[in-house]
This record gives structure tokens, C-alpha cells and sequence, in this order.
């Protein structure tokens, strides 16, 4: 990298996150003012972006040529009272805690306690939130059956297709008064509020434009002032470039960067959605203007690197919003999710990799940063070149990129009633689940602890932890004659919170939908202007709810060693094991050790412990695959953790594996940490029997001895191994290359291993950053070697 | 030889990837006629089963004193003890012990058996150009064995290699060698007396069989376990040269540097192990690979 990508890199790596009172400031300003008065939802929310937008303070960087941030200044993280007003507690939370802090200053914790406070507090979706939930919902949320992500953050997972380098935002204001014009008021009841929402989107482009012209402004400013002929020149073209998109569509390169970063801010304006915003498959994207801007002599391949290189600090100086509570817990990482997508398919179906996709590469190898995340699309008509260089970059160490199956996720939108062309230019995003870019509204609503659901079964619907009855009651398990009335049991408790947390989710969706709908949001989600729909009321043209499920690994090895010791050898008696678990083990080390080493695990390649997984598979998509959401779409089914893994093994006891109380559940679709033996080849077939065609995603995680990709034949069979799981449909894979010894060197001497990053699930972190219990489960996992 | 249905392995491992091209499933032959100083795998050398033991698992419960049929283990010192003179391998506190810290190697399998096990990894195979590996021991010393099974994976379409020693009968080895479709061929030391002296047999029938084969024109890698001050000698590695040079049929040389998992598992088994060397350091690799080199040969390190 050069020195200037140097400089703001490390001014990017370097500076600690911060609250930024600013944007709390200007909605409250703005809901306060005489404005905001009688004002329907969408137009309130319009004009409070705008207003926002209009008054915040435009930040420049020195040296950079992708301009604008979210907050005034590079890590200054904005709030959203309107969604979750922090406390005065949760600020000192905040500003002290150990893992993930956002320093608070006394100015911000004064603010929020006289102005932002006073307002919101009973006012923000998390107050209305928590009130609308029904008793039965709140038990389970409370005993960690399941988690909430609407608490604190808005829905996300948006992911943008190529619509904005066609058009600028005069473009999109045409459609939306055409839209108007359409509208037929003698025949259509929902008519004014249709015409409410195509205003409201238009007010908001408004505001995004102005953005743009503001950073103009200031551009031209500073170019005044700057004494260095050549950085003057810069800040003139950024003018130039600002007052052009996104008003217009994008005409060169840099301004297609541009283009794209001013909606990626507005997009994290005006809500906090969740995995931020990101641009999908920006290989296909920018390539048109990398090879006309070449083909006329205007960019290089170097100035496109350094393009695109600046433009991934831009990702790197925005964490992820400051998260509190069980929300934090579940995600405890600054890691936004933007994923990057590269490679895949075209439109027609054919390769799509190009030379963008190998730069691209080469800058996520060069940039290691956490954010943005990368992937690889790897579609069976991508050559191996492409799949051994993005091996490559994972060599590097850093757990980027992870690798997608274009093919199978094909299958995955078709089966859901995607077009042929909309399912090929989609894709993954925030962790592994896909959507169809620019058309879906792809909603992740919370975590499942199969486990938890389980332990459940096991105490007869009362948690042990706490004595409460939590689930519907279905008798004493050591009643159970056998394995199969057990495993009705757990069917008919996992469909009892399933529908919990859907009636959560149902109230949820309509909170959003008539108090924070997103207008500018909708003008970027087709058909959301054609149907003068909101993005959160079923405008998008796909719309999908998920609830993740966890502990695959972990519930598997549990049922198995119950069906095995006592249902088939009949060696152990449910009482001995319930009352073992029950002492966490205390006392009873020998049967402990016979429950780990002498029972058949998920993840060797033994149809007796992965027939239950994908039973357990089965149900959870019985109950939840095909019911409907409240804006026309449906659910479906995805399997993974980010960091919700530990917190779901802390509130769940001891279990039939021989997994001691509080300790880790089993991440994504991976084997228990350690339960896997029989080498990757193994996990590959077991985690394969899951029909990954059903689901919306699946996330395994493989770790790797460096010495495995020592040479380049280590490198090809690698992705041998890569391609034979996508021959299986698997959906992705992600690795570690890295040894236990040099975790457990960088846990004692946390000072020399500032720069070391792992995989954690569905992204990569600093490893000193994710606190010792993620650290000690990744330590854990299975170290695959070459034999 | 003696059952022809049934041979004796100590361990199969998939994702194999240093013994041959591909993703491959190695299957380990119990049963050696060498008795190499180095040896890494010492508990292939008897064809008998043997007992196993991990002390770092063992938790102490004592189960196994209990339930051993010969009164083998006992509690001396408050340590536990395994008398192996008494011990006849019966692996019965191998199935007992309930962390898996002490294991029976050397299981009776038949050809069917081993199939399904191969036939697990079979689009691993396709994929990347893989396929089966026998290794050892000395596969050829259940031959019969070895050739009913690599006949019924050629019958599958599943590439064959063997990893042999090349102390083999030589119309053993030819014959069996129409279902192998590559040889991995140690070859330890060109001196025979120093042959002798660190396996245990001469080198004479190794090298005339690597000849036999090569002129039947069978497709070979050489291999080389290089062990510092036993056979890293330049005269030794020029002389390995000159034979490989001389032979139309083999397509490399992979020189496989010591490591010291050997020596760990002979303690393992309870067997004394001879070699007290360290692994070869890097500047000792690159100047056996460059010297090899300066022969013409393909020169991999590693399998």
C-alpha cells in the first residue's frame, strides 16, 4: 500500500471507538421542533433524516479521495435514541467495559442526561418493544431460549444491487413522482398512504443529495486553503465529484466509490440496521468503469487499488453501533458485517469473475482489516485460479475470505421463488445468509438455543437454572420408554417457542412498520417506489424473516449419547444422568469421560449421530420453513452464531455430551469443539447431510495448521476439499489457519499479538478483542492437519 | 500370510495428503520386516495387536486394574502401572477405560470392511485426483490381503497406491503390482552394511525390486526419510541420486525429513526406541534438495 493508504489506515486501526452524541442531538432537535408536528411516519422520518443530514458536521480527512462519515470524524459512533436510548449506565457500561468499549465523555453522558433521556426514554422501540412483548415471550427471552434483535437495532441484512450506478438520485426521484402520478385514488383505499411514503422518499433523496453537495462545499473550502498544488487539485475533483453523485449516476471509477459511500451513509443514518449496509458483488459492479476508465487512460490498475483501498478504510472507521445487554452479548465484536462479494455468476449465468475480482483479493490481503468482511462467490464455472487465490489470502492468516457456494445458494433462491436472474445476482451477506440484493428485505430476527430448548425437555419445562417454568410441560423424561417419545418431545417444545417468538416477531414487524418506517431506504429496494410500499411493510419485492438456530453440534452429541447409553446399550439410567448433570458432573468424572470418548459424535462420518442431526434439522424446519411474516413473505430457516454461542452455553447447564454447565455451545452447522476426529474429509460428509438447498444459509468453520498450506499443493488440495463440500451442496466454509500454541502464546502476551485476527463465525476479529471465553472456544476447535 | 479374507491395519486416516496425488484415505498395514532406528509409525512393525497407552488422558479411576482379565495393571506408587509381559493385548481395559487413555492398535478387518470405509471419500477423490493409499508396515506382507483389496478398488475406479519398504518377494511384488497404479518407494540408505546395521535386513532385494518394477515400467516416487547423521551423508544423498538417475520410471524423489512422532508412540506401545537424533533443521533439507536437484530430480519435500 502506498503511504497515503498507510497514514489512514493506521489512523483508522488506531483510533478507539467514541460515542458521538451529534446525531442523538439533531433527532431530538428535530422531533422537538414545531416541524416535526402532525407529520405522518414517513414524513417524520423523512424530514428527521433530512434534517439530520442538512446539519451534521461534514468530516475530510487529510489525504483521502472516498469522503464522508457517518459520525464527525473517523470512529466517532453516532446513537439512535429512537431505537434504544442508552441509560446513564449503559453509557458508563460503555465506556468501561472490557470487550468492544466506546470511550464516553462527560459532555455526551451530560447531553443524554438533560436532553436525549428526558425525551425518549418510554418513547424509543425498545421501551414500546419490551411492553407489546406477552408474558410467555419474555420468560423465554429472559431464560436465553431466544434473543431479540430488533431490541436495539433496526432490520438490516439490506444488500445493494447495480441500481445506483445507473441512476442518480434525479433518477430516483423521477420514478418516485411517476409512482405518484400512478397512484389511483377513486380505486385504491391505501392511496394517501402510499402517497405519504413516495414523499417521504423523496424528501429523503433530497437529503442525500444535499449530503453530497455539503461535502462539495467543504471540499472546495479546504481547497482554498491548501497550500500543496496537488492535494488542492484532489479536493477540487472531490468537489467536483461530490456535486455530481449521487444526484447523477456515476461516471468514472473513483465516482462509482463515491456514489456508493454516500448511500452507504444515509443508509446508516437514518437507522442503525443490522451488518450496516453493504454494496454485494462489487467485482461486477465496478468493473464497466475499471475497464472503460483504463481503456481511456484515465485510471490505472495501482490508482483503482488505491481506490478501492481507501475506500475499505471508509468500512474500518465505522463500528458497529454500540451494543448493550443480550444484544451485546449475541454480537460482541465492532464488526459491522459489510460483506463484500466477489466472483459468482452473471446475470446469464455464465463466470463472472474478472480482473476486479483478483484486485480485490489483493486488497483484502493487503488491507487486513476487520471490516469490511469479504467473500468469495464460488460458482463451479469459476476457474480454480480464482478459488487458489483467494486460498491464498486465507493463508495470509486473517480468516478472509470465506468461501460461498454460487450454486447451491441458487438453489436455495429458486426454491424460494426467486427469478432465475435475481437469484444469480444475489448472494451472502452480514454472516452467510443470502438475499436477493437490491430486492429483499431479509430479516434476522433473533437466535434459537436448541440446546436450552433441550434442557427444557430434560426438566420437564423448568429451567434449572432458575427454578421457572419456562416451557410447556410434557412429563418427567425418565418416564420416556424411548428415544423416539423423546425426541417427540423436544419436536413439540421446539415448536412452543418457535411460536413464542414468531408472535414476538409479528408484533415486532408491524412496531416497525407504523412508527420507524425507512423511506430512504425504500427508494433502494425494488419495488418499494413502484408499490409505494415501505421497505418494513412489504415493499420489497422478496420479503424473508429468519430466527437463526444454534447448537447443532452440541443438541446432536447430546441426543446421541442419550439414544446410545441409555435407549440402545441401556448401560446408564436417565435418573444417573440427569442427577450427574444435574452436580454438573461433581463426583461422576468416570461416566463425564465415557460421554465424551465412548459415544458416537456429529461430525466423523457416523450415520448414528448425523441422522440426528439432521432430524433435528428436519424439525426445526418443519415448524418454521413457509409460515408468514407480516409483509407477504415468509420464514425460513438459517444455522448460525456470530458470537451467540457463548452466551447461549452460559445459560444452559450441563448436558448428556459430557458439556459441563455454561461452558460453549457448538458454533453454526460446526462439530462440538474437539468431537470432530476423523479429519476435514469427515466434517465435510457430515455437515453435508443437512440439506443445505433449504435453508438461507449455514456457516461452518474449519481451522487448519499453517503447515497444511505450506506449499502450493497444500493450497490445491485445500480447495479440492472446498469444491468436493460445494459438490455436496454445502452452502460455505470458512477457515482458521492458525495453531492452538499460537492463540495460547497471544492470550499470555496480548501486547505482541495486537495485529493477530481470527475467525470468530460468520466474521473475522482481533483476537485480543473477544474476550477469553470466544477465545478459549476457538482455541478448542478442531485442528485439522494433513496426514 | 495366513487368512486371506481378513489382514490386520492399525489405523486408517482420510484427508490424507502426503502419500500419493490428491485427497486420499491411507490405510496402515500392521506388520513389518524392518526395524528401522527412526521408525514413525513403531506400532506397525508386529502384526500383533498391541496396547496403547495415553497417560495424559487417564483420570485415575482405575477402572482398567479392575477389569483386566490377566492382572496386568496395578496401582504401584499411586501410579498406574501396566505390566507388559503379563499383558496379552486383550483390549478389554481398552473398553472400559472411560477416557479413552488406553487403546488396542491392530484390528482384524475384512476387505469389505475396508471398502466401505474408502468408499466414504470417493468424491474426494474425483475432485482432486485421489484416491487410496496402503501404507505401513509393510503392506506386502499380507499380500494376498493387499491385492484382493486393491483389485476390488480398481474394480471401483479408485486410484491405488502403496507405500512399500521394497523387502518384498520379488514375484510377490510383480505380481500384486498390476492393481497399483503407483509406488511409493522408500529408499533409507545406499551402504548396506549401514542397512543392515539401522532396519535390520539388506538393501540388495530393495533395490533389484525398485529395478524390477521400473523396468515393467510401474509409476514410481522414491522416497526418502532423511535422518540426520544416519543418512543425510553427501555420499549417501549422491549416491540415492545416481540410482534414482538411472531409472526411467521414477517421477520424483520426496525426501521426507524426520520428526520425532516416532519416538513418542514407541513409548506408547512400551518399545524401546533407538534413535535419539532431532529433526533435520531447514539449511539440512535445502542442501539434500539441492544436491538431489543437481541429478535432475523432481525433488519434493514432503509426500
Amino acid at each position: 500500500m502506498n503511504e497515503r493508504v498507510r497514514k489512514l489506515r493506521e489512523q483508522s486501526v488506531n483510533t478507539e471507538p467514541y460515542v458521538s452524541a451529534e446525531r442523538a442531538i439533531l433527532i431530538t432537535d428535530f422531533y422537538q421542533s414545531e416541524e416535526a408536528k402532525g407529520l405522518s411516519a414517513p414524513m417524520l422520518r423523512a424530514r428527521a433524516f433530512k434534517y439530520i443530514m442538512e446539519n451534521k458536521e461534514i468530516c475530510i480527512n487529510d489525504g483521502e479521495l472516498i469522503v464522508g462519515e457517518r459520525g464527525p470524524a473517523p470512529k466517532a459512533t453516532p446513537t439512535y435514541p429512537e431505537l434504544c436510548c442508552h441509560s446513564l449506565e449503559d453509557l458508563e457500561i460503555l465506556d468501561k467495559r472490557e470487550r468492544t468499549p466506546f470511550r464516553v465523555s462527560e459532555e455526551v453522558k451530560k447531553v443524554y442526561k438533560e436532553k436525549i433521556i428526558p425525551f425518549w426514554k418510554g418513547r424509543s422501540m425498545r421501551d414500546m418493544l419490551f411492553n407489546a412483548m406477552p408474558e410467555e415471550w419474555r420468560k423465554a427471552f429472559d431464560a436465553g431460549v431466544f434473543t431479540e434483535f430488533m431490541e436495539q437495532r433496526a432490520p438490516g441484512h439490506a444488500i445493494l444491487d447495480d441500481k445506483i450506478y445507473h441512476k442518480g438520485f434525479l433518477d430516483f426521484k423521477k420514478d418516485i413522482a411517476e409512482a405518484r402520478r400512478n397512484l389511483d385514488f377513486f380505486n385504491d383505499p391505501l392511496a394517501y398512504d402510499k402517497d405519504q411514503e413516495l414523499q417521504a422518499m423523496d424528501v429523503a433523496a433530497d437529503a442525500l443529495i444535499r449530503f453530497a453537495e455539503r461535502h462539495a462545499e467543504k471540499a472546495r473550502e479546504l481547497a482554498e486553503r491548501e497550500q500543496d498544488p496537488v492535494r488542492k487539485q484532489e479536493l477540487l475533483q472531490i468537489a467536483e465529484i461530490c456535486s455530481w453523485v449521487p444526484a447523477h449516476p456515476p461516471r468514472t471509477f473513483w465516482e462509482a466509490l463515491q456514489m456508493y459511500w454516500f448511500v452507504h451513509l444515509g443508509f446508516v443514518t437514518e437507522y442503525n440496521p443490522w451488518d450496516s449496509f453493504n454494496p454485494g458483488r462489487l467485482d461486477q459492479h465496478l468493473y464497466p468503469f475499471y475497464r472503460r476508465d483504463v481503456e481511456e487512460g484515465r485510471l490505472t490498475k495501482e490508482k483503482a487499488k488505491e481506490l478501492l483501498e481507501l475506500f475499505w478504510i471508509k468500512f474500518n472507521n465505522q463500528p458497529a453501533p454500540p451494543k448493550v445487554g443480550i444484544t451485546e452479548e449475541q454480537s460482541a465484536t465492532y464488526q459491522d458485517f459489510a460483506l463484500i462479494n466477489v466472483g459468482g455468476v452473471k446475470k446469464d449465468g455464465s463466470d463472472a469473475v474478472n480482473e476486479l475480482s483478483y484486485l480485490i483479493l489483493d486488497v483484502v490481503e493487503e488491507m487486513r482489516l476487520i471490516q469490511p468482511s469479504a467473500c468469495v462467490q464460488l460458482s463451479k464455472k469459476n476457474p480454480d485460479r480464482f478459488l487458489k487465490r483467494a486460498i491464498r489470502v486465507v493463508k495470509a492468516g486473517f480468516g478472509q475470505p470465506s468461501i460461498f457456494n454460487t450454486d447451491v445458494i441458487i438453489q436455495e433462491f429458486l426454491r424460494t421463488g426467486k427469478s432465475i436472474e435475481d437469484a444469480r445476482l444475489g448472494g451472502p451477506s452480514g454472516c452467510v445468509t443470502i438475499s436477493a440484493f437490491g430486492k429483499e428485505s431479509c430479516t434476522l430476527t433473533g437466535y434459537m438455543n436448541w440446546v436450552k430448548i433441550f434442557e427444557l425437555v430434560l426438566n420437564n419445562g423448568v429451567d434449572p437454572l432458575t427454578g421457572e417454568v419456562v416451557g410447556i410441560q410434557m412429563g418427567d423424561p425418565r418416564d420416556f420408554k424411548t428415544f423416539e417419545e423423546l425426541m417427540d418431545a423436544y419436536k413439540r417444545q421446539l415448536k412452543y417457542f418457535v411460536d413464542v417468538k414468531i408472535k414476538g416477531n409479528n408484533i415486532i414487524e408491524r412496531l416497525y412498520a407504523q412508527h420507524l418506517p425507512a423511506p430512504y431506504m425504500s427508494i433502494l429496494f425494488d419495488d418499494c417506489i413502484k408499490k409505494g410500499e415501505d421497505y418494513h411493510a412489504g415493499g420489497p419485492r422478496y420479503r424473508t424473516t429468519y430466527i437463526q438456530g444454534v447448537g447443532i453440534g452440541s443438541l446432536t452429541d447430546s441426543m446421541a449419547a442419550v439414544k446410545y447409553h441409555v435407549f440402545d446399550k441401556k448401560t446408564l439410567s436417565m435418573e444417573e444422568l440427569l442427577d450427574a448433570m444435574k452436580n454438573n458432573f461433581e463426583g461422576k468424572e468416570e461416566l463425564r469421560q465415557i460421554l465424551v470418548n465412548k459415544t458416537p459424535k456429529y461430525g466423523n462420518d457416523d450415520d448414528y449421530a448425523d441422522s440426528i442431526a439432521t432430524e433435528l434439522f428436519n424439525a426445526y424446519f418443519d415448524v418454521l420453513d413457509g409460515r408468514p411474516n407480516t409483509k407477504g413473505g415468509k420464514y425460513r430457516v438459517n444455522l448460525l452464531p456470530t458470537t451467540v454461542h457463548i452466551y447461549f452455553g452460559k445459560v444452559v447447564g450441563a448436558m448428556p455430551n459430557g458439556r459441563k454447565a455454561h461452558q460453549p455451545l457448538s458454533d453454526g452447522i460446526s462439530p462440538t469443539q474437539g468431537a470432530d476426529v476423523n479429519g476435514p474429509t469427515a466434517v465435510i460428509k457430515s455437515v453435508a447431510k443437512i440439506d443445505h438447498a433449504r435453508t438461507g444459509g449455514t456457516l461452518l468453520n474449519q481451522k487448519f495448521i499453517p503447515q497444511v498450506l505450506e506449499t502450493e499443493e497444500g493450497i490445491e488440495k485445500l480447495a479440492h476439499l472446498v469444491r468436493t463440500y460445494f459438490r455436496f451442496d454445502g452452502h460455505h466454509i470458512q477457515f482458521n489457519v492458525v495453531t492452538a500454541d499460537t492463540l495460547r502464546e497471544a492470550q499470555r502476551k496480548p501486547e505482541e499479538y495486537k495485529d493477530l485476527i481470527v475467525r470468530v463465525a460468520g466474521y473475522s476479529d482481533y483476537f485480543c478483542d473477544i474476550g477469553r471465553d470466544l477465545q478459549e472456544e476457538i482455541i478448542a476447535r478442531t485442528e485439522q492437519e494433513g496426514f | 500370510m495366513n487368512i486371506v479374507s481378513g489382514g490386520i491395519i492399525f489405523d486408517i486416516k482420510r484427508f490424507s495428503v502426503h502419500d500419493g496425488p490428491g485427497i486420499r484415505t491411507t490405510i496402515f498395514f500392521k506388520g513389518c520386516p524392518l526395524s528401522c532406528w527412526w521408525c514413525h509409525n513403531p506400532e506397525s512393525q508386529s502384526m500383533n495387536p498391541e496396547l496403547m497407552l495415553w497417560p495424559d488422558r487417564c483420570i485415575g479411576c482405575e477402572t482398567c486394574i479392575k477389569v483386566c482379565p490377566n492382572k496386568a495393571v496395578s496401582l504401584i506408587d499411586n501410579m498406574i502401572v501396566t505390566n507388559r509381559k503379563k499383558c496379552v493385548a486383550c483390549g478389554v481395559c481398552a473398553d472400559n477405560c472411560p477416557a479413552s487413555a488406553r487403546e488396542i492398535v491392530g484390528r482384524r478387518v475384512s476387505v469389505e470392511e475396508l471398502l466401505r470405509d474408502i468408499e466414504k471419500d470417493v468424491t474426494f477423490y474425483d475432485e482432486s485426483g485421489g484416491g487410496v493409499t496402503i501404507s505401513g508396515g509393510e503392506p506386502f506382507l499380507q499380500w494376498e490381503f493387499l491385492e484382493n483389496l486393491l483389485k476390488e478398488c480398481r474394480e471401483r475406479e479408485i486410484h491405488t497406491a502403496v507405500d512399500t519398504t521394497g523387502y518384498v518377494d520379488s514375484d510377490v511384488i510383480l505380481r500384486v503390482s498390476d492393481v497399483i497404479e503407483l509406488f511409493l518407494y522408500d529408499l533409507k540408505l545406499m551402504d548396506d552394511s549401514k542397512h543392515k546395521y539401522y532396519t535390520g535386513v539388506s538393501n540388495g532385494l530393495i533395490l533389484k525390486n525398485l529395478k524390477l518394477l521400473d523396468s515393467a515400467g510401474k509409476r514410481i516416487f522414491a522416497r526418502f526419510p532423511l535422518i540426520p547423521g544416519i543418512n543425510d551423508d553427501e555420499d549417501n544423498i549422491r549416491k540415492t541420486a545416481e540410482f534414482v538417475s538411472g531409472l526411467s520410471s521414477v517421477e520424483e524423489i520426496d525426501v521426507l525429513p524426520y520428526h520425532k512422532g516416532g519416538e513418542q508412540k514407541a513409548k506408547r506401545i512400551g518399545k524401546r526406541y533407538l534413535y535419539n537424533g532431532e529433526q533435520p533443521t531447514d539449511e539440512v533439507v535445502e542442501r539434500v534438495v539441492n544436491l538431489l536437484q543437481g541429478y535432475g530430480l523432481k525433488v519434493k519435500i514432503g509426500g
